[in-house]
């Protein structure tokens, strides 16, 4: 990495870190109970519009991993998600009519919102249909996890997005409030992902899973990016760059080892493909607000309308985070 | 007379605090030693909270750096203490605030009754160590370490390899014979008084203040020149990480905890609920003599640090991407067998090799228009797919998760000149790979083609020029892949030996006689027809030295299955 570039990636965080201090203004606060956010809090940032119906399940979720408080930006909904977050005693609220494309699909008010409140702290950022998965989830709290990680000086952890499914068309089963999605959406490819390094950043670009499969098997290098990393110790400084794909600095991209070890990383279970899934894909081919020019959902309304199951035979039934470790989509790393 | 403790605590003195009730309750004395640089809230809290135990005392605060003398220091003056203030202690047992007892220490009692002159203390000297951290173990005695490492990383080195280079080496003063071990001690009262009074010990001390990482070094050393009767190893069950950083204990470790049977164990998350509900309650105590047993944890350790330095081979995922560089790593998972020619040779070679070898064997993986998967499968092991261009996306993403995917089957998949192959490099410098080639093979179809002979040759000196750069590019000096070849002509002249070697191949010890051939395709004529190629001014050097007429060997296979006995 020659001074230069390292110049060039210095002003590019710098420029991002600017603009997302002005998008800061197209957010107004709906209820602010930023106060209560202890020294040592986790802190979980999302995004959203109109998704009432899965929020319950999914701050029950997080409150049970042990996030402490959430950090919300509602983006023009009218089902009811505004009133049903404000009136949560753990949440802080954002409310924006502004374009989600035009903020970088989000990442700009976020990271806003994460320079004024997530320094200091572990900043969970998920998507109200992602699920983190890591080590020991099972037995171990997030704090754990957190602790650990401090131990170790380890300050991002990578959680790669695995897309779940139900084994009939989706839309078939009708989710319902407070439903566990992954009871629907319980099966997921285990074994057709591609991987590369991106240079530019450092981070590993991986693609591939059912949305490659069942989608974008003819043009493969559209299918949507499977990186993330979700969950980091927040510096003042830093940005996510696309959604939470890649962060600067970059040292926080080297989620993974390159001398042939495994550090610990977990997944974020992806429930997007529910009954829902069918009408929101229609609703945002209107709005035009997404990546790429909505390309994904329309490779979706295409894919779902030709063949409405996603499930084959490889087909892999969700049971727990050690069936993805001993499939080698994640790892404990060191962690005992 | 019984086991009186020292404890050293710096962070969640709540934990502490209930470690030392528990001890302290049972009629053990304690010396505690709170670093100063811990909150003084805190601190009162604790002194609180242990103000009704008569047989608690706290010594001054020293601030104490990670890998200074002040740990040491703190350390003795607390057993200065503990001697002293309690006569009727005869053993000495070292412990930090987040320990926790995981037997009675009634039981602890009894096993230090039963060695009453035993000194529990890892002492190895600097030539045996193996764990220590940066490859510094003697040096830790002979040079000097002004910098801190946690927080001044590359002074530190760069004045560690300055010392080096300019050979610079501090004077060990008599009376020190460096050991190295475990911080954590269990040390009789005799031992840790004489090493208290030891009229040396101002010079020792100021020689051990510049050593670094003195408290796994001070009483490992000196305890050498003072006990007669040193059982080298710790007490307390505490393992360092790759990193050289403790592990930690969980909740979901109870049951390895108690199965461990060791006396004390560190470190302990402080939130681990469970653990401190199980193990200071009241436990049944055994009167049989268990010896500790920490090996079944260590399985846990090392596989762990395994997996962290070395990982598994052959995965790529998220959190395991080598260098593509690193040549030593396989590539792969697992062994697999590349096959090019021979299902232009035999028309049934797929299904004869798996109904022979009960193997998995697929046509032509790197097919230009579809993923020959075997049983013409849409859709494979893992649910990779046989689309094409989603393979050409990333072929060797491809190979490699189909490998790592079908594990404990062995794979095999035919390959040629007319397939994509783009994933050739990535094979042959794959030990796992064994390449086995029929040159000029892909003669034979075009010779039962009834295509105009023109565009036979076209395709015919096409193959042979893309076939004879691959061919090449599998013998160079940097293969690392199993490749044999052979022409069609020295194939055909006598098969046998050659399909025997590649099944004894694929599974060496099990001896699978061949007793049927795969079926050969007619070669009658091909020599003429190898004879007109050249006629027409192509020169097929790959298929070998054909006669003009039939070979002798051939027709008899063609006809007949061949036995051997």
């Amino acid at each position: 990495m020659s001074a230069y570039s390292t110049y060039r990636l210095r002003l590019e965080r710098k420029r991002k870190r600017v603009r997302s201090l002005r998008k800061r203004s197209e957010l107004h606060s709906v209820v602010d109970r930023t106060d209560a956010i202890g020294d040592d809090d986790i802190l979980l940032f999302c995004t959203l519009r109109n998704e009432r119906i899965r929020l319950p399940f999914f701050l029950e979720y997080y409150r049970n991993l042990g996030i402490n408080h959430f950090l919300f930006v509602e983006n023009d909904s009218d089902d009811g998600s505004k009133e049903y977050l404000e009136q949560q005693h753990d949440v802080t609220l954002w409310t924006t009519a502004q374009s989600y494309k035009r903020s970088k699909f989000g990442v700009d008010w976020l990271n806003a919102l994460q320079s004024r409140y997530g320094v200091g702290h572990w900043n969970l950022v998920v998507d109200v249909d992602e699920f983190f998965v890591y080590p020991f989830c099972d037995s171990r709290p997030l704090r754990a996890l957190t602790d650990w990680l401090d131990a170790s000086s380890i300050k991002s952890f990578g959680a790669m997005l695995l897309d779940m499914y139900p084994k009939v068309p989706i839309d078939q089963v009708p989710y319902s409030e407070g439903q566990n999605p992954m009871e629907i959406a319980e099966y997921f490819d285990p074994g057709n992902y591609s991987i590369t390094r991106n240079p530019k950043y450092g981070n590993l670009w991986i693609q591939g899973g059912v949305r490659a499969r069942a989608f974008f098997a003819n043009e493969p290098e559209r299918a949507p990016a499977l990186n993330k990393i979700p969950l980091v110790k927040w510096s003042r400084g830093n940005v996510y760059i696309s959604s939470t794909h890649m962060l600067l600095p970059r040292g926080l991209n080297l989620v993974y080892d390159e001398w042939g070890g495994e550090k610990a990383s977990g997944c974020l279970l992806h429930a997007k493909f529910l009954n829902s899934f069918t009408e929101k894909s229609k609703e945002e081919l209107k709005r035009k607000q997404h990546f790429a020019n909505s390309h994904e959902y329309r490779a979706y309304n295409k894919g779902i309308k030709s063949s409405p199951s996603l499930w084959c035979r490889w087909s892999e039934k969700y049971i727990n985070w050690r069936q993805l470790e001993i499939l080698g989509l994640m790892s404990k790393g060191n962690w005992i | 007379m019984g086991v009186g403790f020292i404890i050293l605590a710096h962070q969640d003195l709540d934990r502490a605090a209930q470690v030392a009730g528990y001890w302290a309750q049972r009629d053990h004395p304690l010396v505690i030693h709170v670093d100063a640089r811990t909150d003084d809230d805190e601190f009162q809290t604790m002194q609180d909270q242990l103000a009704k135990f008569r047989n608690i005392r706290f010594t001054a605060r020293r601030a104490c750096d990670w890998g200074k003398f002040s740990i040491v220091a703190a350390t003795l003056d607390a057993a200065r203490q503990l001697l002293d203030d309690f006569p009727d202690v005869s053993h000495a047992f070292l412990a930090s605030g987040s320990c926790l007892p995981l037997r009675p220490v009634e039981e602890l009692d009894a096993y230090l009754a039963a060695a009453p002159e035993t000194d529990f203390i890892e002492s190895v000297t600097t030539e045996e160590v193996t764990w220590t951290v940066g490859g510094l173990d003697l040096e830790r005695f002979t040079l000097r370490f002004p910098f801190s490492w946690k927080k001044r990383r590359r002074l530190f080195d760069r004045y560690v390899s300055m010392q080096r280079r300019v050979g610079y080496s501090r004077k060990i003063p008599a009376g020190v014979v460096p050991h190295l071990g475990s911080q954590w001690w269990c040390l009789t009262r005799q031992t840790l008084a004489t090493i208290l009074d030891d009229p040396d010990r101002p010079k020792f001390d100021k020689y051990f203040s510049k050593v670094w990482i003195p408290d796994e070094a001070y009483f490992q050393t000196l305890v050498r020149n003072h006990s007669t009767n040193i059982e080298s190893r710790p007490l307390t069950l505490s393992r360092f990480d790759f990193q050289g950083k403790p592990h930690v204990f969980y909740d979901d470790h109870l049951q390895l905890l108690q199965r461990s049977d060791c006396f004390v164990a560190r470190k302990i998350w402080p939130r681990a609920n469970k653990l401190y509900r199980r193990f200071l309650g009241d436990q049944l105590k055994s009167l049989a003599q268990i010896e500790p047993n920490p090996r079944k944890l260590d399985r846990i350790f090392v596989s762990a640090n395994q997996r962290r330095t070395a990982g598994r081979v052959g995965l790529k995922m998220q959190s395991r991407f080598p260098n593509p560089g690193l040549w030593k790593l396989q590539k792969t998972c697992a062994p697999y067998s590349v096959y090019e020619g021979f299902s232009d040779l035999f028309s049934n070679f797929e299904t004869w090799l798996e109904k022979r070898t009960g193997t998995r064997v697929h046509g032509r993986l790197f097919h230009k228009s579809e993923v020959k998967f075997s049983g013409g499968a849409e859709v494979y092991n893992g649910c990779l797919s046989s689309s094409a261009k989603l393979r050409d996306y990333n072929p060797e993403a491809f190979l490699s998760s189909l490998i790592w995917n079908t594990q404990g089957e062995h794979q095999s998949f035919q390959f040629g000149p007319a397939d994509r192959l783009e994933i050739s490099d990535y094979i042959s410098s794959d030990p796992n790979a064994s390449v086995y080639v029929v040159t000029g093979a892909w003669a034979v179809p075009l010779f039962h083609s009834t295509m105009n002979f023109q565009r036979i040759r076209r395709i015919a000196a096409r193959y042979q020029a893309i076939e004879a750069a691959h061919v090449a590019s599998m013998r160079g000096h940097e293969i690392r892949a199993k490749v044999r070849v052979w022409s069609l002509a020295e194939f055909v002249e006598d098969p046998m030996p050659i399909l025997q070697s590649i099944l004894d191949g694929l599974d060496p010890g099990a001896s699978r006689k061949l007793t049927e051939v795969p079926k050969m395709a007619d070669l009658t004529g091909f020599g003429k027809f190898v004879q007109r190629l050249k006629n027409e001014g192509m020169n097929p050097h790959s298929v070998g030295d054909f006669p003009l007429g039939d070979l002798p060997g051939r027709k008899k296979l063609a006809i007949k299955p061949y036995v051997v006995r």
